[in-house]
């Protein structure tokens, strides 16, 4: 798929175009909210965005991986892993099977 | 937490906004979002994470109750990739 990438600038710019701040605020304004999640996250807490989806952190424990180039057994330490699960209004729109309708699924 | 608690939080964070502001703040960047992945677009917040569409070629799948065999049309399925960032402040 050859599209384009947007990055945060881009979307501090629709935010400047649609609430009409200075530039510099809806940037910060952009980055507030990506702090926020990523803090609630790191407290172990999930965040559901209704109609776009959720993060959420899950415990992985240890187990045992190979080094792929030496075959070589390593320890792979316990850690906390994010996931993002799509709700179901986002998948649809991605795959163009959305009909407009903003029923909570699940 | 929710989409309402996170615009709560930032309109705690900027008393000077109106709450439907803040409100269409947070709307906006997640249609934005949503509306670039629909477009096959990707969008990568550095440090944070990326969204990408990753395409499922047709396969021909199963009921699970009935173990009658389904073409399984081919589709986009949105994909998130945790920022490096985000992932080493998850494991201090």
């Amino acid at each position: 798929m050859a599209g384009e990438t947007l990055t945060r600038a881009d979307l501090a710019e629709v935010v400047y175009e649609e609430v009409g701040l200075s530039r510099n605020e809806s940037s910060e304004l952009v980055e507030s909210i990506l702090s926020m999640i990523s803090e609630t996250l790191i407290a172990g807490t999930s965040v559901k965005i209704s109609s776009f989806g959720t993060f959420a952190v899950r415990q992985k424990s240890e187990r045992i991986g190979r080094n792929p180039k030496t075959g070589d057994e390593v320890p792979i330490s316990p850690r906390r892993v994010l996931t993002f699960k799509a709700s179901q209004i986002l998948k649809q729109k991605i795959d163009g099977s959305w009909d407009g309708s903003l029923e909570e699924e699940e | 937490m929710t989409k309402s608690e996170l615009i709560q939080q930032l309109a705690g964070e900027n008393p000077h906004l109106y709450l439907r502001d803040v409100e269409r703040i947070v709307n906006t960047v997640f249609d934005e979002i949503s509306d670039a992945l629909s477009r096959g677009d990707r969008v990568e917040i550095r440090g944070f994470g990326a969204f990408s569409v990753k395409e499922r070629e047709a396969r021909t799948g199963r009921n699970p109750r009935t173990g009658e065999a389904v073409e399984v049309a081919e589709k986009k399925v949105p994909f998130f990739k945790t920022g490096k960032q985000l992932r080493d402040m998850l494991n201090p």
